[in-house]
């Protein structure tokens, strides 16, 4: 079980959150222009890199509000975490997308 | 008392150096890897190739799977990959001239809640129109198959019943690599282990060879078998997958004199029980939600399962926990597996299969053969295509699927 650190509560089990998967996938700006493609991208593909990973998660049995974390996918350690609209605080493979999906 | 184990060879296969070349290179020395090279072998004349594995033969989710065989899905393009494969595994044990105590004891799924009740039968029609024996059976049958479990109405998820498919079962996941290998060693395939895969040779949009650790090889076909680590590869070979990587957890008991003579699944409660021949009760979770690749997961993902399992079986709660462990697995939206060409000229992957790749064990290597070797794909894996995240011909397995992710 992890120690998970929420930016507004502290340090508490792991039990008490949900997983979002991965940070900083914006919803696309103009919907009506994406192809197939890119709406494929946007639904279905998410970055799944072996190691540093910027990921969401949200404190459902505590302050039930959503934060960013940087998190080694390969030893499960926290590196940071952040609250939502902060920058991210350490680059990882999957670095924020630029204007959205695209 | 438990059934003995099959003796088996000293030496199944050699450990040859890698080659400079061959006309295919598979990436992934487990279950699938394995299986796809001895069908392209077998089927397609290709012996020139080889399987490539960065740690030890079938060392990873091959040697941590749960070893459940069925192929009670509910689509059709399900049906046909998965009974395929059953059937193929009906023949295996005399074609590969190895008894890997596959064991058609039946398996249950059971349903815990009027939900459960109404999508169980609706699968057990889609299955018979696809010529897969399923069958609804009652609490009061449930408890003639497998007289331990607790179907009293005094329990938070009462059982009400379940899905049966009694061709369904399990089989001894390492024995059934080592009888893989052995064949394809026979047929000169090269396995060659502590060959990590680092990076890929490509001229133009086709790949021509793979970069490891033990030097460049050359490559007609680059085959994609590597599981949780299918993200990984897919990046440094320069196209995406629509996978995420999951810890999920298995465990077993201390040996105990044969209890449990089929195996029992529940979405609901969320557990997977069968006794292996040996003794150990072997218990499956559902993933752990993070994404990770640390082959481990939380203790209390561990302590959830145990809570299902001695609600349904409560003679469990005297028994004790030998060992538990994690393999990634590599899943996708729409709990379906990719079995497919990729957007580089001759590479393909096979991943995807998330929580329930051993039981697909043959009709990944049956099909992902066909598609190495004819560059298109076999007509039973054609639906499992990477183009169907784009065409929204997706195949939703998330209730067959049985494991939470």
């Amino acid at each position: 079980m992890m120690l998970i650190e929420c930016p507004w509560c502290g340090p508490r089990n792991e039990t008490e959150y949900g997983y979002g998967g991965e940070a900083h996938v914006a919803y696309p700006a103009d919907p009506n222009a994406l192809t197939d493609n890119e709406w494929a991208k946007f639904l279905f593909y998410r970055k799944n890199p072996k190691g540093l990973f910027a990921e969401r998660w949200v404190h459902s049995a505590g302050c039930r509000r959503w934060f960013n974390a940087v998190r080694d996918t390969v030893t499960y350690e926290f590196k940071a975490v952040y609250k939502p609209g902060e920058p991210q605080p350490i680059a990882t493979t999957n670095a924020p997308a630029q204007g959205g999906t695209k | 008392m438990a059934d003995i184990l099959p003796e088996h060879p000293e030496f199944l296969w050699h450990n040859p150096d890698p080659k400079p070349s061959y006309d295919a290179v598979i990436v992934g020395g487990g279950g699938h890897g394995l299986a796809t090279a001895y069908y392209l072998a077998k089927n397609h004349g290709m012996t020139n190739i080889a399987v490539l594995e960065r740690g030890w033969l079938a060392g990873g989710n091959m040697a941590r799977n749960t070893t459940i065989i069925r192929s009670n899905y509910l689509w059709d393009e399900s049906a046909g990959m998965y009974e395929k494969s059953l059937k193929l595994w009906e023949q295996l044990p005399e074609e590969l001239e190895y008894d890997f105590l596959f064991s058609q004891r039946g398996v249950m799924n059971l349903a815990h809640t009027l939900g459960d009740v109404r999508e169980s039968m609706r699968r057990v029609g889609a299955n018979q129109l696809n010529g897969v024996d399923a069958e609804w059976i009652t609490p009061e049958q449930v408890k003639e198959l497998c007289p331990i479990i607790n179907i009293g109405d005094d329990i938070r998820y009462p059982v009400m019943g379940a899905t049966y498919q009694p061709r369904a079962g399990i089989a001894k996941h390492d024995h059934v690599a080592w009888a893989f290998a052995r064949k394809c060693d026979e047929m000169g395939v090269d396995i060659i282990q502590n060959c990590e895969v680092t990076g890929f040779i490509k001229d133009g949009n086709r790949v021509t060879g793979v970069k490891t650790n033990r030097g460049t090889i050359n490559a007609g076909k680059v085959a994609l078998c590597g599981a949780g680590h299918s993200s990984v590869l897919a990046e440094q070979a320069g196209f995406d997958l629509p996978i995420q990587s999951h810890p999920l957890q298995a465990l077993v008991s201390e040996l105990h004199e044969p209890v449990h003579p089929t195996v029992v699944m529940s979405n609901h409660v969320h557990v997977y029980v069968s006794q292996a021949h040996k003794g150990e009760l072997v218990m499956g979770a559902g993933i752990d939600t993070y994404n990770g690749y640390g082959q481990r997961g939380a203790f209390h993902v561990i302590e959830e399962q145990m809570a299902a399992a001695v609600e349904l079986f409560p003679i469990f709660g005297r028994a004790h926990v030998l060992r538990t462990w994690g393999g990634i697995v590599d899943t996708t939206m729409d709990a379906s597996p990719i079995v497919s060409k990729t957007p580089i000229d001759q590479l393909y992957v096979n991943c995807g299969w998330g929580t329930g790749g051993f039981k697909g064990t043959p009709g990944a290597g049956f099909t992902f053969a066909h598609t190495i070797a004819n560059d298109e794909p076999h007509e039973l894996n054609a639906g499992f295509s990477i183009e169907r995240f784009e065409t929204g011909h997706l195949i939703d397995e998330h209730g067959a699927a049985a494991v939470a992710h």
